[in-house]
């Protein structure tokens, strides 16, 4: 508790330093990941965020430090190339896109891992860090990281801002941007540069093997919330900004522990929750619409058997009968019958169950929407009566109280359906 | 150059994976699914470390085990993030295997003390020390290099998969309708794939690391596919290529001084790179003279 108090303090300027680098870079990966998620782009970041270790090996090769300037430049380079690669290969060859992504992610990594091993090899000391652009490590942030991250995070946030409805339309209808003179080609190099240092930001704090998900993982999480850009970037940024800087608490109080999978595992958590319980989204909530959507159906089909059986001998079923008709479903079929009669729609009498008048005339609506639309079908879709029946099973549950009346008017209030069965309307008896 | 034992051990070991892979890889990308590929040698990991701890040896069957059933889970997960969900079916990919990952890393630094693996034998294996990993019997006798076992026996195992269900996979491939309707069981074929690819993950692991296994299993096949569009063709190119990208990959590592897995993905890319060169500019040129 202590420890999490001093770092949250903020008394420590060196965590000062690793919060406010590891949120700027959060909050860009964020953003980016928002677009590419929704171009349908997400493991492009994954190839990019691996592409960028050759590049990184390469900068440290050449200037024989961890000096940022040359490392943020080889990252972008290979970076840039892979992303260049996998849309030449892509367009020009019969490859499919999952498989270039694919094979140029493993072997610009595996030319990566080459030149690490063989940096290793040389045993030169500075080069104790250089582990740490795998997995990342945010508490090595020092001053010189946090002003080259920062400042390229920085960047692809404004750039992000001054084109957000370029690139939204880009993403949503590229065709239209196209037919409206927008330069749709420039706007996409833009937007691609801008994707590969949103990764390059990454690599210090979160390592080239995870950063993919600190792209994907807060735009998938943000995606089950909301269906407004804006809203989902502001989400995705949450929840990057908290497991961003939650990974760097954690590495901060186990200090042989890397951030990058910590952050991956809290962002995950975020968006694990979402998948479930995120409001008319989430599984949670579609399934139980889904399960008040099969009772309703259930229920109504209940009171148009009574109301079916009445029509003919006009009097009630008894409940064998009832649940008879519902073969398979017997208990359920008992469960919703005791809930019509909580519901006043249904009375049971000793030997009957039989319609109350307000289930009666429920019962009726459903009929009348059902033989209504059996009417509509072969009217105005010509279709032969005994085709219609099917469609109308569905529809019954469906119409509401302002389709029933214009359904009525353009049909000129019809008597009987298709198969000669009246339809029942409210004012007869 | 002389003949040198070891080498020779490192590049049948390798090119043994690079088949094992390129089989199984071949229809990966046939049914698009290259990137299921990558997710599942990410997905491993957790299972491996896992059954590493409660078993407390490298080489058992568990850590075997343990990795197919984290593969086939991945998948699993993946689809029903997708399907279930709803979740866009890149995101699904991407969301899964970094968080498996993230789980297997995490472990793996939690128990560095007790288990003898560490992050770079996950991202490269360590296929160098092959010759010196030997398989001794209790009586004594050295059987030879224990790895090279390993990848016999997933050689063998993968040929006879391919055997026994070539028909199944190769329908199931290319016209998935059409499978269900004599009766295949698209999911069924999928998910054993899926169980073999984790296998095969796993049993190249040691050698060749988690990532580095995906250029295998995706890049020898990709260079077959732009070079001819027939499915035997195209698995003998995939072996071919894979056993010269073991050769090769291994010599240029010596030179250069560095990982032999990493130089592998890397000779398998210049291989791509002519197979791309070749379909995009050659076959014009072909066209062009003979016009």
């Amino acid at each position: 508790m202590e420890e999490f108090i001093y770092f949250f303090s903020f008394k420590d300027p060196n965590i000062v330093l690793v919060v406010a680098g590891i949120s700027l870079l959060s909050i860009s990966a964020a953003m980016v990941g928002t677009f590419t998620f929704l171009d349908k782009k997400a493991l492009v970041g994954d190839a990019i965020s691996h592409a960028v270790l050759p590049g990184v090996c390469m900068a440290f090769m050449f200037a024989g430090n961890k000096n940022p300037y040359w490392i943020v430049l080889g990252a972008f380079t290979t970076g840039a190339i892979s992303t260049y690669c996998i849309s030449y290969i892509s367009t020009t060859t019969k490859l499919k896109e999952d498989t270039v992504i694919a094979a140029v992610l493993s072997i610009f990594f595996g030319v990566g891992i080459l030149l690490l091993t063989q940096l290793q090899q040389t045993g030169n000391a500075a080069l104790s860090g250089l582990d740490h652009f795998l997995f990342g490590n945010a508490i090595a942030i020092v001053w010189e990281d946090l002003i080259v991250y920062g400042f390229i995070a920085s960047f692809v946030i404004i750039i992000l801002l001054v084109f957000y409805k370029e690139f939204k339309l880009i993403i949503f209808n590229a065709h239209f941007a196209e037919s409206v003179g927008m330069p749709v080609r420039i706007l996409r190099f833009v937007f691609n540069s801008l994707l590969v240092l949103a990764v390059v930001t990454g690599i210090q704090a979160i390592g080239v093997v995870l950063m993919a998900a600190l792209l994907i993982t807060p735009a998938a999480a943000a995606r089950f919330w909301t269906n407004k850009l804006h809203v989902m970037l502001l989400l995705a940024v949450t929840f990057a900004l908290f497991s961003g800087v939650a990974g760097a608490y954690i590495s901060y109080v186990i200090p042989k522990m890397p951030t990058g999978p910590w952050v991956v595992m809290v962002i995950s958590f975020l968006a694990f929750i979402s998948f479930f319980f995120a409001k008319k989204k989430g599984m949670v909530s579609r399934w139980y619409s889904q399960r008040k959507y099969q009772k309703k159906i259930h229920m109504d089909h209940i009171l148009k058997t009574l109301f079916l059986h009445w029509e003919k001998k006009q009097q009630g079923m008894t409940q064998g009968e009832l649940i008879n008709q519902f073969q398979g479903k017997a208990s359920t079929t008992r469960q919703y019958i005791n809930h019509l009669i909580n519901k006043d729609h249904l009375s049971a009498t000793e030997h009957y169950i039989t319609l109350t008048p307000s289930g009666f005339t429920e019962a009726k609506r459903i009929v009348r929407l059902h033989r209504l639309w059996e009417v509509y079908l072969s009217k105005y879709l010509n279709l032969a009566p005994d085709h219609v029946h099917d469609m109308a099973e569905k529809m019954e549950h469906l119409l509401t109280p302002d389709l029933e009346a214009q359904l009525e008017a353009s049909l000129d209030y019809p008597a009987t359906d298709p198969h000669q069965s009246t339809i029942p309307r409210d004012h007869d008896v | 150059m002389t003949f040198d034992h070891n080498a020779f051990l490192i590049i049948i070991t390798g090119a043994l994976i690079a088949i094992s892979c390129g089989l199984l890889g071949t229809f990966l990308i046939l049914r698009r699914m290259a990137m299921i590929g990558d997710a599942i040698s990410h997905a491993v990991l957790p299972g491996i470390v896992l059954a590493f701890l409660f078993s407390q040896q490298r080489e058992g069957i568990a850590v075997i085990i343990g990795a197919g059933v984290l593969g086939i889970i991945a998948t699993l997960i993946i689809d029903y993030l997708s399907t279930k969900i709803k979740l866009q079916h890149d995101a699904s990919i991407g969301v899964t295997f970094t968080w498996l990952f993230a789980i297997g890393i995490i472990l793996i630094t939690l128990f560095a003390g007790q288990i003898d693996l560490d992050q770079d034998c996950v991202l490269y294996g360590e296929i160098a020390y092959i010759p010196i990993d030997l398989w001794i019997l209790p009586n004594g006798t050295i059987m030879g290099p224990r790895v090279l076992y390993v990848a016999l026996i997933n050689v063998i195992l993968v040929i006879f998969f391919i055997m026994y269900l070539f028909k199944e996979l190769k329908i199931t491939s290319f016209d998935a309708e059409f499978a269900s309707s004599i009766g295949i069981s698209t999911g069924i074929i999928n998910l054993s794939l899926m169980g073999m690819v984790s296998y095969t993950t796993v049993s190249s692991f040691e050698a060749v690391g988690a990532i580095l296994v995906l250029a295998l299993l995706v890049v020898p096949p990709a260079t077959a596919y732009l070079l001819t569009s027939n499915l035997k063709r195209m698995i003998l190119y995939t072996l071919i290529i894979g056993v010269f990208t073991s050769l090769i990959g291994y010599y240029v590592a010596y030179y250069i001084n560095g990982s032999i897995a990493g130089a592998m993905a890397g000779v398998s890319g210049i291989f791509l790179l002519f197979a791309i060169i070749y379909s995009n500019f050659a076959k014009r040129i072909i066209i062009f003279s003979k016009a």
